[in-house]
């Protein structure tokens, strides 16, 4: 069958890093193809340049063997390419049906936006997606699993020839996800070309007919998915032999340092406990949106709880603030590095000692000398690449600044450090730096909480494993003869027993 | 306004469409500017009677116009200071025009405040977009030029009821059906911005890049552009309330309208247009600005000093925007599915 | 499942990373400071050819009158603007500090009284701000819109058409007086205060606070910042700051109207923005705001020399404002496409 769309030798570089370095793909008409990669490898990147957000810095785009340009967004949706973002990028104070239609609104004859079509075709599509939502709601009112349908819905109602899904099965529960299948499996049938994008091998298995695996920002392997077993897709896509090499040394595990009891929140998780132990290293699984970092951030003092108890060395502390936490000796690392975790425009170390200003100033006054010196300190540490430490963080590539992130939170001197998704987008060599630093840090005594959406990571990394499900606790187990699969099944509600 | 009925008998909002979450602040406005009659209305009946209300509204024309383009720019997440500047200069331009050549049709400087307006606006706009400077940083730079090309135009003169032609000063006075041509003119920009924010696509952009502009970049929305396009609607509505200022109080000089910029703000304010964009409604910006009007009206007839009307509009716009802010504030993420599950079970 | 694959356990030996590329001394010949003040020294230079009355050091003290208040409060406006705020309300602070200080004034209170009034207004003026900001976080830009309507008509209410003039003799030392020879009391303090500033921005953990959350007020709060308290301080050392500038231009005039440093806010900004320092927060400096108010107070009192009128000078200061932020972006979009061309 005829390629209905070709990327050529496609490069993209942003300051510093190379995102995309003559990347190939292909996709015909009524197939899915797989696109795998770990993550950092350049798919979100590649969708962009599909999307026209980014513009490719070399290589060329065929729709139907001629040459095309996206030079924006626009001219994309033109092309007849529409997009599930990974990120739900839509509207909170519009209503779900003029978010599934913004930008291409059906018009009447006077070319003026026809809300009477919008609501009758929002309300079919939602009714095909099988999703119980209203489409007069407004968008801020819905979960995030529901705000994932309407992105799909969106994606869904222009008719395209080329659909691109971003891990569009990351916050959905395993019914939902069976509805998204049966979708794909009629876009399919109406001679679509599907991207998909996943890092669920099962699921990739399932529905794809075609594979490509990117590595590093180039194109490793491309071909029929009937032809490739797991193992040949993992072993490209991480590049050299899978082994059991996740750093966690076994540590000797003390007593509780951080104890959670009853711990709710009006909207966003609800009669959380646990115990966090010295050298421990507690893994916390959910789908994206289960609540594993709104729970974090409010027991870091982001947000406050409306019940529960918070314990550190069993005495009982009300954290009201950040500044409180870290004077407990609680510290959060936060998941989006970029706006949460670093102050991009300013330089490393004033990002290193930007949680204890305290310990390198005198009455107040910062002391020059002694500032350098601890972000000398934890350059080191960490092997951190810059070329001076007064320059910006924001010039540093992704595992560069998370080094200087977490050098910040530990320069705080902590006994208990929530770690969320803390490889996220980062490249495997700085992964691997972070796995390692996290098991001395459990070894030094440390009680270290990781929040992954990462399996390999969970299961290679944590002592004993928390799975979030919708706000709620669904499940708690030992590493001892964990598996992914019961993982999986507690975090998308499959195991009602375990409630 | 597009209102169809809802079909599912158990769904909140009862209107459906762009402006459905406004609904309820409108009705609190209304009830507001209700109220605030009511108390005129218990020591001063006359306040209340058609005849005054018509002429309070008459009043209050240029503001409601005014504010309906400057709602547009605020809801991109923009802001426009120079408006007050940009009447003062069409407003002197077509003053100077009309007094020196009397025989020009007056439809042809209606034409010439509307373009003059709109270029005033496209230069604010163009800036923002294309040089990417911060609309407040622009329109305070273009508000002392404009004021100050007013100057220039005029060489500090004032032009005087006299060197009007009597069509420039009766037109706008004219009676249509008990009202003056100005509230009419009025009630047209309200009808047309309806029009534009709820049923055009750049109407519906600017809701989208002011509520997100990154997701609006995702949906092909050009953002700058967008936005450009906001800063031309306000320009072009305060073009032609240059020619309505001037034609209205029958004076041209360089300080017309010398910070009404803050009046047209805090009617959006009052209004609930969001200073952080994407939130904001024809209904409510109008209300806001009737409220503004309203006291300004009031006060001579309550006996209260007119030099107390800049310290009470300044404490309803601290009170206004402590109201919106309040109700705008998110209670978290919605993740808790509530327990009697809103999914049908399996 | 996958498993990750490690990196080879070579340990990396460290490469030492030096602290500064480039000595403070280079940085600053490509800055934007320089840039100022080769323009205050152009501007210096054209005003002496232009009018022979201008290198008379007398005129160049009584020239420093005229902007030392404004430049004052920019000073501390600085900081709110580098913390990602705007504080519109100076001028209406000035007004009713002012008022207050008249009435004071007519009840009888002496200079120094006055002095304690015109700061307290102003503490409380900037208070008020912080709490509507820092407390209920309200939007600066509006709240202050608010607030500066409210100030300045408090003190229409308490004045209307009338004038307040009668100050104690010895209270017009603060905005006419000299401390040594040609030097003025206001430059001075403006001197002082500016040195100030600069150490509490550039040198305390106060300053390294309120540049982190102009930057990134998320990671500043993450990071432990009393997001809050310091949005709040600022807010109450501007309104302190305009305090100040109401004794002084009180003083000056020798008399208060309503009216009183009406449009003064805009001045203010344009020094702050002119100054370098960025209008949504997180960089400037205090150096930057001392040679853009010099190049302000140079280009008013050199267009006055040449009897330009007030509002063409608004003109040349409403058009510098927007071309000395347009052209370095121009220059550098320029730049790129000539380096990728």
């Amino acid at each position: 069958m005829a390629p209905l769309l070709q990327l050529r030798g496609i490069s993209k570089f942003f300051p510093g890093v190379k995102a995309l370095e003559g990347v190939e793909l292909t996709l015909r008409p009524g197939r899915v193809t797989a696109l795998i990669g770990e993550n950092g490898a350049g798919k979100s990147t590649l969708v962009k340049i599909l999307t026209g957000i980014y513009q490719p810095d070399a290589g060329e785009i065929l729709i139907e063997g001629r040459k095309v340009h996206f030079d924006t967004p626009e001219a994309a949706q033109r092309a007849r390419i529409t997009a599930i973002h990974q990120e739900t990028v839509l509207f909170d104070e519009l209503s779900v049906a003029e978010n599934i239609y913004l930008g291409h609104a059906p018009k009447n004859r006077f070319g003026l936006v026809n809300w009477a079509a919008i609501r009758a075709r929002s309300m079919a599509l939602l009714h095909s997606l099988d999703a119980p939502i209203k489409a007069t709601m407004l968008l801020k009112n819905l979960s995030i699993a529901q705000r994932h349908l309407v992105a799909i819905a969106r994606a869904l109602s222009v008719d395209s020839n080329v659909v691109i899904m971003d891990e569009p099965t990351a916050a959905l529960s395993h019914k939902e996800v069976e509805d998204l299948f049966r979708i794909l499996a009629r876009l399919k049938a109406s001679g679509k070309a599907i991207l998909f994008i996943s890092h669920k091998f099962e699921e990739l298995h399932r529905v794809a007919d075609d594979y490509v695996v990117f590595r590093d920002g180039r194109t490793i392997g491309a071909g029929r998915m009937a032809d490739a077993t797991h193992g040949e897709l993992v072993h490209m896509m991480v590049g050299r032999e899978v082994d059991q090499v996740f750093p966690k040394a076994p540590a000797t595990i003390g007593a509780a340092i951080l104890s959670v009891k009853g711990y709710s929140h009006p909207t966003e998780f609800d009669n959380i406990s646990f115990d966090l132990r010295k050298g421990e290293i507690l893994g916390v699984y959910g789908l994206v949106g289960a609540g594993r970092s709104e729970l974090c951030q409010s027991l870091f003092g982001m947000t406050h709880p409306s019940a529960g108890s918070v314990a550190i060395d069993g005495t009982f502390v009300s954290i009201r603030s950040a500044a409180d936490a870290i004077k407990a000796g609680l510290v959060y690392v936060p998941e989006e590095r970029g706006r949460h975790g670093a102050v991009l425009a300013m330089p490393i170390v004033e990002n290193v000692t930007l949680g204890s200003l305290g310990a390198v100033s005198q009455r107040g006054f910062i002391r020059a000398a002694e500032e350098f010196k601890l972000a000398r300190h934890y350059a080191q540490r960490f092997d951190l690449r810059a070329s001076s430490l007064s320059q910006p963080v924001g010039t540093l590539s992704g595992g560069n600044q998370q080094k200087v992130v977490i050098g910040k939170w530990l320069a705080t001197k902590p006994k208990v450090i929530f770690l969320d998704e803390p490889t996220k987008g980062i490249d495997i060599g700085s992964k691997s730096a972070v796995h390692a630093f996290m098991s001395e840090l459990a070894g030094q005594g440390l009680a270290v909480l990781m929040i992954s959406s990462e399996l390999p990571e969970i299961l290679g990394m944590a002592d004993r494993v928390l799975v979030m499900k919708e706000g709620r606790m669904a499940g708690f187990f030992d590493r001892e003869g964990l598996t992914a699969e019961t993982l999986v099944q507690a975090a998308t509600g499959n195991m009602g027993a375990l409630r | 306004m597009d209102t169809p009925e809802n079909t599912g008998p158990d769904e909140l909002p009862r209107r459906f469409g762009p402006i459905a979450s406004l609904v309820r602040r409108e009705l609190l406005l209304v009830g507001a500017v209700l109220v605030l009659l009511a108390l005129i209305a218990i020591r001063f009946p006359a306040f209340v009677t058609p005849a005054n209300l018509a002429s309070v509204f008459n009043d209050t024309s240029i503001l409601i116009i005014m504010a309906l383009g400057q709602a547009a720019v605020i809801i991109t997440r923009s802001i426009d200071l120079s408006v007050a500047a940009n009447v003062a200069l069409t407003g002197m331009t077509v003053a100077l025009l009309n007094a020196h050549v009397p025989e020009l049709p007056l439809l042809l400087l209606v034409a010439l405040a509307f373009l003059q307006g709109l270029v005033l606006g496209a230069v604010n706009g163009f800036l923002v977009w294309k040089v990417g400077i911060p609309s407040i940083v622009v329109t305070l730079g273009t508000l002392t030029i404009y004021r100050g090309l007013a100057f220039v135009l005029s060489g500090g003169a004032w032009i005087n009821s006299f060197q009007f032609s009597a069509g420039f000063l009766g037109v706008p006075r004219a009676e249509f059906l008990h009202l003056p041509l100005l509230s009419w003119l009025a009630v047209a920009v309200v009808a047309a911005t309806t029009l534009v924010f709820d049923r055009t696509s750049i109407g519906r952009a600017w809701f989208a890049v002011g509520g997100n502009p990154t997701a609006a970049v995702y949906a092909g929305i050009d953002a700058g552009r967008t936005r450009f396009l906001a800063f031309c609607f306000s320009g072009l509505l305060s073009g032609l309330c240059g020619y309505l200022w001037v034609s209205r109080y029958a004076v041209a000089y360089v300080d017309v309208a010398s910070g009404f910029e803050l009046d047209v703000i805090a009617a959006c304010v009052i209004g609930g247009v969001s200073i952080a964009g994407g939130i904001g409604s024809v209904g409510g910006t109008v209300l806001g600005a009737l409220f503004l009007g309203i006291i300004k009206n009031a006060l001579p007839v309550v006996n209260v000093s007119p030099f107390a009307q800049m310290a009470i509009s300044g404490a309803i716009i601290i009170a206004a925007v402590t109201l919106n802010t309040r109700a705008e504030r998110k209670g978290g993420r919605i993740i808790l599915r509530p327990q009697v599950a809103a999914i049908p079970a399996e | 499942m996958t498993m990750h694959a490690h990196a080879p356990d070579s340990a990396p030996t460290f490469r030492a990373i030096p602290d500064r590329l480039t000595s403070p001394a280079r940085n600053f010949l490509g800055s934007w400071e320089a840039l100022l003040l080769l323009v205050a020294i152009a501007i210096f230079g054209a005003n002496s050819l232009a009018s022979p009355y201008f290198l008379d050091i007398n005129n160049l003290s009584d020239a420093t009158f005229n902007f030392t208040e404004k430049a004052i409060v920019a000073l501390a406006m600085a900081f709110v603007v580098i913390a990602g705020e705007i504080d519109l309300s100076v001028g209406g602070i000035i007004a009713i500090a002012s008022t207050a200080m008249g009435a004071a004034a007519q009840a009888g209170a002496g200079t120094a009284e006055l002095v304690v009034v015109g700061l307290a207004v102003g503490a409380v003026c900037g208070l008020f701000n912080g709490l509507l900001v820092a407390r209920i976080g309200l939007p600066s830009i509006v709240a202050t819109i608010g607030t500066m309507s409210f100030y300045r008509g408090i003190s229409y209410v308490v004045l209307g058409d009338k004038v307040y003039s009668a100050y104690p003799t010895d209270f017009a030392f603060f905005g006419q007086g000299y401390t040594w020879g040609v030097i003025s009391f206001e430059f001075t303090s403006f001197v002082l205060l500016a040195i100030l500033a600069g150490i509490l921005l550039h040198r305390t953990t106060f300053g390294r606070a309120v540049r982190a959350i102009g930057n990134n007020p998320f990671a500043a709060r993450f990071s432990g910042l009393r997001v809050e308290r310091i949005r709040f301080i600022v807010f109450l050392m501007t309104g302190l700051a305009a305090g100040l500038a109401s004794v002084m231009l009180t003083s000056r005039l020798g008399s208060t109207r309503p009216s009183i440093a009406l449009g003064w806010e805009l001045d203010i900004v344009t020094i702050v923005v002119l100054g370098g320092i960025n209008i949504q927060g997180g960089a400037g400096t205090i150096p930057g705001v001392v040679i853009a108010a010099l190049v302000m107070g140079l280009v008013t009192s050199g267009l006055g020399l040449l009897n330009v009128p007030g509002i063409i000078m608004s003109i040349v200061i409403g058009a510098m404002l927007i071309c000395v932020i347009a052209l370095p972006i121009l220059l550098r979009r320029l730049l790129h496409k000539w380096r990728s061309a």
